[in-house]
């Protein structure tokens, strides 16, 4: 490492905010991407490596991926549920890597949900 | 920079390195390769979590998933479900003693979640060999805003108004330490460390070094602006090898990063650091043996005044201060004395660290505002005493302290109140006993710590501890004598007036208070011959009492001498000239029968069901 600078500990606090975001939470937005045994043979581990490579090539801190099981619908694996802080959780459903790109781009970056590709809107509510 | 979904904070701690951290790392490391996770999960080696009693230990984020008691043949069952299919798993989390049910996440553990971490903010959430991750968490903004933007003055005052006393067991004002210092005029000045930590089953300096190495750095480089030092020194014991190669390799990274040597952060500022390993004799942590330690030569005490901020090492005008304390500067500097003082008490302000062990159901490192009554440590955090077993007394503070009986278990921990029990709060160390610690056997174990390492230069130390000890010895193998105590006591107050340094003037407390709180325990020993608790060997006659034994014959397999005999549901018995005083078999009976009881030494054998 180089000599710092007063700038440079900043600067590398920045570099760094992706990861102590994880760990300390203070995300914006999750993506939590389903993988049941379902999701898993649909292709939801391509869906989470072109997530995450979106999500590093952007550059952004504060978004982070998750993972977890089944989502109750196997006919439409690979799934994801994005949440955005005060926004209602969308569930998008028949993913691939393709879709997922433009939905980081346009709902995560943009702010836009794609409805096109949206199963649901708001939380699922059990009755 | 790489983008990870999720982090696998391992402990890599002293205590879960030695149950298997390691062991757990590589299988974790193999099985994210089997599954082509690697590049999504990453695995981040970090210092002490603290709850050491549950290692190995591993918390899962973002989701803050506790992980326990991991074996490595528990990974790949964890990594599929938690970390491929994202279904936490329950086998391994972490169970409050009497209830049911688990509690996955690390934050609703109460363990955790009555701690306050500022000392300790750092732990676990770092890579403690990665300068990066410490400068991520604000590490060296404090330093920066001290050195570009502090005077001398402005930080002296900082620390004083924090209020902040010094962790190393005395609780000296650190502001006032350091403005003694500044004011004395002198080209060479040192500052040091203390990281000698000798207290026996003490590891709140340990973990901050291993878990936080650059906050020591950090908070020597703002205490060596404060008083004009260009020098530093770390002492650590030898014996903690992990604390001097992480130091080490922190003040390798600093040093590069011009966060060490000549003109830091171009404040025209410069400061060097190096570690000093000591042997690990108790009396080189006392201030001025350390530094004759430091300078080569063997470590003991020499009279004060005139005070190391005066003449210290090499004679030149030195601030000494412990691990913990150093810790605590940095964000002092960032946030402000009120900040500080937010937490603890008017005079004790502030966190501290304790080592919680003994009888306790969680035992590890914790945190916790001054202030804070011990039964809130003991019950709520500590989890209350294991196996059901009864509440005796908390010893603070060491070979240095006391014990503390269960009337005062409302006590504040304040450097105040602590004191008035005739205890200290310490550098941190807390032992809970249950009723099968022998009061006597206690304080005749830090007598002997200090016995032996009492370097010998007063006699009122060294003899006295000596002629205390054999006291203590005598009564606990049955040849007390009425008048022991008051000899004891009266012993006690000559060494504590008369002693060169802190050992010798602390070396009584534990006997001190003992006296004071289990009186009763002393009588017991000296007239009746008989160690209630069955630890005394001589003064200890184990038997069963034939009304409440069931036969189930727990204690006739426990016994190690064959020394048990009785059949099925039948009343056993034990040979008294066979049994070897294990307590094998007062363990094994169950609490519910309670039949295997301990009589006096003499008892006469067959006399016991009277
Ligand atoms: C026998 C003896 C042993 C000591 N051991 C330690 C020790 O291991 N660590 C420590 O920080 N202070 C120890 N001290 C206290 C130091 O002398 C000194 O007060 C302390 O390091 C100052 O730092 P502080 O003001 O930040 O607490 C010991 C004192 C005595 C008398």
């Amino acid at each position: 490492m180089a000599r710092l600078k007063i700038e440079d500990l900043q600067r590398i606090k920045e570099e760094h905010k992706a990861a102590s975001t994880l760990r300390e939470g203070g995300f914006r937005a999750k993506i939590t991407v389903h993988m049941g045994t379902c999701g898993l043979a649909a292709g939801a581990r391509n869906i989470m490596s072109a997530l995450l490579d979106e999500i590093e090539k952007s550059g952004v801190t504060d978004v982070i991926a998750t993972t977890s099981g089944c989502a109750g619908l196997c006919s439409r694996e690979p799934m994801a549920t994005i949440e955005i802080i005060n926004n209602p959780p969308v569930k998008y459903g028949s993913l691939t890597e393709d879709k997922i790109r433009r939905i980081f781009k346009e709902h995560i970056i943009g702010g836009n949900v794609i409805e096109e590709y949206a199963l649901v809107i708001g939380s699922e509510t059990a009755y | 920079m790489q983008k990870y979904r999720a982090n696998l904070m391992m402990c890599a701690g002293t205590g879960c390195v030695a149950c298997g951290a390691l062991k757990i790392k590589d299988a974790l490391k193999a099985e994210l390769k089997a599954r082509h996770l690697e590049d999504e999960i990453q695995i981040v080696l970090t210092g002490c979590n603290g709850f050491c009693s549950n290692g190995p230990i591993m918390a899962v984020f973002p989701d803050g998933i506790f992980y326990q008691k991991l074996k490595p043949e528990d990974i790949p069952l964890l990594v599929e479900e938690h970390l491929l299919k994202g279904r936490p798993v329950e086998k391994f989390m972490y169970q409050e003693p009497d209830k049911k049910t688990k509690v996955p996440a690390m934050k609703d553990i109460p363990f955790f979640n009555l701690q306050v971490l500022r000392a300790l903010r750092n732990k676990g959430m770092i890579d403690p060999e990665k300068i990066e991750d410490y400068i991520a968490r604000d590490g060296y903004q404090a330093a920066a805003k001290a050195l570009l933007h502090m005077t001398s003055e402005e930080i002296v005052k900082e620390i004083k108004d924090s209020g902040i006393r010094g962790r190393g067991g005395a609780g000296f004002p650190t502001g006032l330490k350091w403005e003694f210092c500044s004011k004395v005029k002198s080209d060479i000045k040192y500052i040091l460390c203390n990281g000698d930590e000798g207290d026996p089953g003490a590891f709140m300096d340990r973990s901050v070094m291993e878990a936080d190495p650059h906050v020591v750095l950090e908070g020597m480089i703002i205490g060596a602006k404060a008083i004009g030092a260009k020098m530093g020194y770390i002492y650590v014991r030898a014996e903690y090898p992990l604390a001097v190669k992480r130091l080490q390799i922190a003040i390798d990274q600093a040093k590069e990063a011009g966060l060490l040597g000549e003109n830091i952060l171009d404040s025209g500022f410069s400061l060097n650091i190096e570690i000093y390993e000591g042997a690990g004799a108790f009396v080189c942590g006392e201030e001025t043996a350390l530094m004759r330690s430091i300078e080569g030569k063997r470590g003991m005490p020499r009279p004060r005044p005139p005070f190391p901020a005066v003449k210290g090492l090499w004679d030149k005008p030195t601030v000494l201060n412990n691990v913990e304390t150093f810790a605590n500067i940095p964000p002092i500097i960032l946030n402000g004395a009120d900040w500080f003082r937010s937490l603890g008490t008017e005079k004790s302000t502030g966190t501290k660290v304790f080592a919680l062990t003994g009888a306790v159901n969680n035992i590890g490192l914790i945190e916790v505002p001054m202030g804070i009554p011990l039964r809130t440590i003991i019950y709520d955090i500590g989890g209350g005493i294991k196996n059901n077993r009864k509440f005796k007394a908390v010893q603070l503070g060491g070979p240095s302290g006391g014990c503390i009986p269960e009337s005062l278990l409302d006590t504040p921990v304040d450097y105040e109140s602590i004191n008035a029990t005739g205890a200290i709060v310490g550098s941190g160390g807390m032992v809970v006993m249950d009723d099968s610690n022998c009061m006597v056997g206690m304080a005749k174990f830090f007598l002997e710590f200090t016995a032996e390492e009492s370097c010998g230069k007063c006699p009122p130390c060294r003899v006295g501890t000596k002629v205390m000890l054999d006291m203590l010895t005598d009564i606990s193998e049955g040849r007390g004598k009425e008048g022991d105590m008051e000899v004891l006591k009266d012993l006690s107050a000559d060494i504590i007036n008369t002693s060169l340094c802190g050992l010798g003037q602390t070396a009584p407390n534990p006997v001190l208070t003992t006296i004071k709180y289990f009186r009763d325990e002393y009588e017991s020993h000296i007239k009746d011959k008989w160690c209630k608790a069955g630890v005394c060997k001589t003064l200890t006659t184990f038997y069963i009492d034939e009304t409440l034994c069931k036969g189930c014959g727990l204690c006739l397999r426990a016994c190690p001498k064959g020394a048990i005999t009785g059949e099925k549901k039948q009343p056993h018995k034990i040979d008294n000239e066979l049994c070897v005083k294990c307590r094998s078999c007062y363990v094994a009976c169950p609490v519910k029968f309670g039949a295997v009881k301990i009589g006096p030494g003499n008892m006469a054998v067959g006399a016991e069901s009277k």
